[in-house]
């Protein structure tokens, strides 16, 4: 268990991205295949800022990340998003999500992916259209408004789904390896891209990954994560500054990526299962 | 029409041709008799003669075929509906569904045809119905069932509520579905109207037009009406895929 501090001048000026208190989740309990996916989980995220969950598989990232969006419910602690609960932050459209797969309705058009969650909101149609020109246009789409998502590359997909969950301006991202399906190439453009991305919106996001780079690339903070029972063996600040292409070659970058490689191994003696790249 | 299509229908065409000269070219030199095989062209003789009776009985089938495919597709479609929101439903017209598949239940028509007046369509129509809907039931169920997971936890993410994730996701997707039984079953429909035909009833179809020239018999007339299923079988089908590509091309992509 690992207690993080939240930033002492951010308390007060805004109820933290997410406050994580003793959140846990055991799967069947009681019953012969019982699992504790995750011990008591104590996490802050506070606004705008970046903190990815690294570990192997089966260290509950995932599972966590679904407590904090409230698709699960913690059997034990609490979980406060905004300042409120995780299941009234959800109904009240206090995050966004993307996942590995785009998850992409393709009986809809581009434009209309992005307004769906707009509609179930309740917007009207002139203000949802409005608002998912505006969401290509930051991820830069503009051209595929009228398109289907079967006529776009993978990474323009995930571009689609990221604009979709920042569609109703939530002030929270939830990412479970979104970048996970996409090659090397696009999966550097799209680190970059998020950067820009959540420099104009100012959202916090938590960020799940199985790539040490990656997560040193795009975190604030990240959160080293091992298994049996799933809890937080490490926290990691990253202090790169603003992030560039330059940023990949820079001492500093590799000197973070051995310490959250490290944190792994401590974990759980091997650093296996994790990727390198 | 591009000249790719125009070259892509090249082969199948001389195919046919080149089939059909055989076919003619046997018959004549080894003089085969009519009553085990005759010729195309006398097919086609027969054909354009008996045109207006032909045209007759293929509307009887044809209109037979349409009201059970009506009727057993919009049918299957709304008891999948309704049987995905009501658990005791589904597990009672499920086993139902999948034994009638193994079973060749075309044979009812034979009570059916008991159970209405002689000159009755009704016998026929139920039968394509009955065989329609079961086969549209089981796919509509899976289509509505399989939604992606992911699209799926985006919903509760958004706070959707169950009516409206079935609206949203699981119509649109089991629509998918809907359409590939579509084209499944209206060649079948087709067909078990045609079928139905030999188990009694009134003789004003295709299916009996046949075993009356049989019989007398007038074989080639017998292979024109057999001619004139083929090709009803086929406009149902192609209508089929052409309602398919008018409110759905995406789909067809992604499935076929």
């Amino acid at each position: 268990m690992t207690e993080i501090a939240v930033p002492t001048g951010q308390v007060g000026a805004a109820a933290a991205a997410v406050e994580a208190r003793g959140a846990a989740m055991t799967f069947n309990a009681g019953r012969p295949n019982e699992v504790i996916a995750l011990a008591p989980i104590d996490l802050t995220v506070a606004p705008g800022e970046l903190v990815s969950l690294i570990g192997p598989s089966g260290c509950g990232k995932s599972t966590l990340l679904r407590l904090i969006a409230n698709l699960l419910e913690p059997t034990d602690g609490s979980l406060l998003i905004n300042g409120k609960p995780a299941s009234q932050a959800r109904l009240d459209g206090d995050y966004g999500m993307a996942f590995q797969q785009a998850g992409l309705f393709d009986w809809r058009t581009v434009s209309r992916n992005i307004e769906l969650p707009l509609e179930i909101k309740g917007w009207d149609r002139a203000r949802r259209r409005a608002r998912a020109l505006e969401m290509l246009e930051l991820v830069r789409l503009c051209d595929f408004a009228d398109h289907h998502p079967w006529e776009l590359s993978g990474g323009m997909q995930q571009r689609v789904a990221i604009a979709r969950a920042l569609s109703f301006e939530p002030k929270l991202l939830l990412m479970d390896e979104p970048f996970g399906a996409l090659d090397e190439m696009t999966r550097e453009h799209m680190q970059t891209e998020l950067g820009r991305i959540r420099a104009a919106t100012g959202a916090a996001v938590i960020f799940v990954t199985h790539s040490i780079p990656e997560a040193v690339f795009l975190s604030d903070r990240v959160a080293v994560m091992s298994a049996r029972p799933g809890h937080i063996e490490a926290v990691i600040d990253v202090a790169l500054g603003e992030r560039t292409e330059l940023t990949r070659g820079d001492p500093l970058f590799f000197k973070h990526v051995t310490e959250v490689r490290e944190a792994l191994r401590a974990g759980h003696g091997v650093g296996g299962g994790m990727e390198d790249r | 029409m591009t000249r790719q299509r125009i070259l892509a229908m090249f082969w199948p065409v001389l195919f046919g041709a080149v089939f059909l000269g055989l076919w003619e070219t046997f018959v004549v030199t080894r003089d085969i008799k009519p009553y085990l095989l005759p010729k195309p062209s006398a097919i086609w003789g027969q054909f354009h003669g008996n045109f207006t009776l032909i045209r007759k009985s293929t509307r009887v089938t044809a209109t037979n075929a349409f009201i059970g495919l009506f009727l057993g597709v919009a049918g299957g479609a709304l008891v999948a509906l309704v049987a995905n929101r009501f658990r005791l439903l589904r597990e009672l017209v499920m086993p139902l569904a999948i034994s009638v598949a193994a079973v060749p239940i075309i044979v009812l028509v034979a009570i059916f045809n008991n159970l209405f007046s002689i000159t009755s369509e009704v016998p026929r129509r139920l039968m394509v119905t009955l065989i329609v809907f079961f086969v549209v039931f089981l796919n509509v169920s899976k289509g509505l069932t399989q939604s992606d997971p992911t699209q799926l936890e985006l919903m509760r993410s958004y706070g959707a509520s169950q009516s409206t994730i079935i609206r949203k996701v699981r119509v649109p997707n089991a629509l998918a579905y809907l359409f590939i039984a579509l084209r499944q079953v209206a060649p079948l429909a087709v067909v078990t109207a045609f079928v139905s035909e030999y188990f009694g009833g009134t003789q004003n179809g295709l299916g009996a037009r046949i075993t009356q020239s049989i019989a007398s018999s007038r074989d080639a007339a017998g292979w024109a009406y057999v001619l004139a299923a083929c090709i009803l079988g086929l406009v149902f089908f192609g209508v089929a895929i052409a309602i398919e590509c008018v409110v759905a091309p995406r789909r067809s992509r992604r499935l076929s």
